[in-house]
């Protein structure tokens, strides 16, 4: 007879084992803040449906200091989630070949952000100037 | 020095003044008579030169002749030796103990297959995956003998060459959570090895690996925790070949809309 009994080990709390873990729930974990901040605009753009009292009235919640703390840490998130979402392409991409050769991961990845600054400020400027 | 050190080694002589003693300890497993694995902890005499590998060796030869563990070439090509150490997936020969030093180190068979015994895992079910993704080349244009040689150029070998670097030394598996988490997924390394196949310009074979990449033990199990390209030693990056099968998988699945010939099978 077999003396086989192999042992699975259990999973639970697999994310805590190892940092690389960790910051893959951290980062993957910022999704739920950048689906907050857009439930946020939506509730505006109904409120808006609304009439001109309720607008108001969201644009006052919307001064109001829990919502200021609320908004710098949908900022903090976004950001960092932007951060590693463009640090993942060399790992999601088809490898980009330029002259031949592959494009190294740093240049990728660095592009990636440097289009999302680009994007970001090219935004400020747009909302700012109609906001003047 | 060096040389000196080495024949103390052998003779078995350890004078305290230069020996220096490093703590190991591993989860230990034997089927017989264990519930569950269990740590055991040994102190083992080392010099610089010596990897986790040899650590373990000494371990067997010297304090329990029944620890059990894989391992042949010691030079990182075999691919038997990995083991999880302190956490993570190495090649225990391509790991040295004066790394750790003067910390304990925590030796552990590799994570998300089943112990068979000790640091010995059940690889059974990998290699049925191996088999899974038909690891051969399948022709486009099948070829006489007098039709001669298939031609490939130095740009068409460079699209799969990477890949064709993998040891099968299951690191990537052990680093996957999604593997551990649903172990019929058909995971990195061979995934990795089906992609070499279908970027080989010789081969015509992506049509029928399709299904298995689509299918329930398929690509989208990953969630793109990237650790598998991180443990790589070969530098396969198996995380890339699992996400780029996504977006052929996507394309075959939305192209058979368009093209009459991309039907459903």
């Amino acid at each position: 007879m077999s003396k086989r009994r192999p042992y699975v080990r259990p999973m639970g709390g697999w994310w805590k084992k190892n940092p690389f873990y960790v910051e893959y729930m951290v980062h993957e974990s910022t999704a739920l803040f950048v689906a907050a901040y857009a439930i946020t605009l939506l509730v505006g753009l109904v409120r808006l449906g609304q009439g001109e009292a309720a607008w108001n009235g969201w644009l006052e919640a919307m001064k109001s200091p829990l919502s200021i703390v609320a908004h710098l840490a949908f900022l903090v998130a976004i950001a960092y989630h932007a951060f590693t979402w463009f640090k993942l392409f060399p790992l999601t991409m088809p490898p980009i070949i330029v002259n031949g050769k592959k494009l190294e991961p740093e240049v990728v990845v660095g592009s990636g952000w440097t289009a999302a600054i680009l994007a970001a400020l090219a935004l400020l400027g747009i909302v700012w100037r109609i906001a003047a | 020095m060096v040389p000196l050190v080495k024949r103390q080694t052998r003779k078995g002589k350890h004078p305290m003044s230069e020996q220096k003693i490093i703590e190991i300890e591993v989860l230990r497993y034997k089927p017989e008579s264990d519930q569950a694995p269990h740590s055991e902890v040994y102190k083992v005499p080392f010099t610089d030169d010596m990897s986790v590998l040899q650590g373990v060796q000494y371990i067997k030869d010297n304090f329990d002749g029944s620890l059990t563990f894989r391992w042949s070439c010691r030079m990182a090509i075999c691919g038997s030796c990995g083991m999880m150490i302190n956490g993570i997936p190495k090649l225990s020969c391509e790991s040295f103990l004066r790394d750790y030093y003067p910390n304990r180190i925590t030796v552990e068979a590799l994570a998300n297959f089943p112990i068979e015994k000790d640091l010995v895992v059940d690889l059974s079910g990998f290699i049925e995956k191996l088999e899974a993704i038909q690891p051969y080349i399948i022709p486009k244009e099948p070829r006489t003998l007098e039709q001669g040689e298939y031609i490939q150029t130095p740009e068409q070998f460079s699209q799969y060459i990477q890949f064709t670097s993998c040891i099968n030394c299951t690191l990537c598996y052990a680093a996957c959570p999604q593997v551990g988490l649903n172990p019929d997924f058909i995971g990195p390394a061979a995934m990795a090895l089906l992609h070499r196949y279908n970027m080989d310009s010789r081969d015509g074979g992506q049509a029928q690996r399709m299904e298995l990449v689509a299918s329930e033990e398929g690509v989208y199990n990953c969630s793109a925790v990237g650790y598998c390209s991180e443990v790589c030693p070969k530098h396969v990056d198996p995380g890339n070949a699992v996400n780029v099968n996504k977006i052929n998988a996507a394309k075959d699945y939305f192209l058979r809309f368009l093209s009459p010939k991309g039907g459903a099978q």
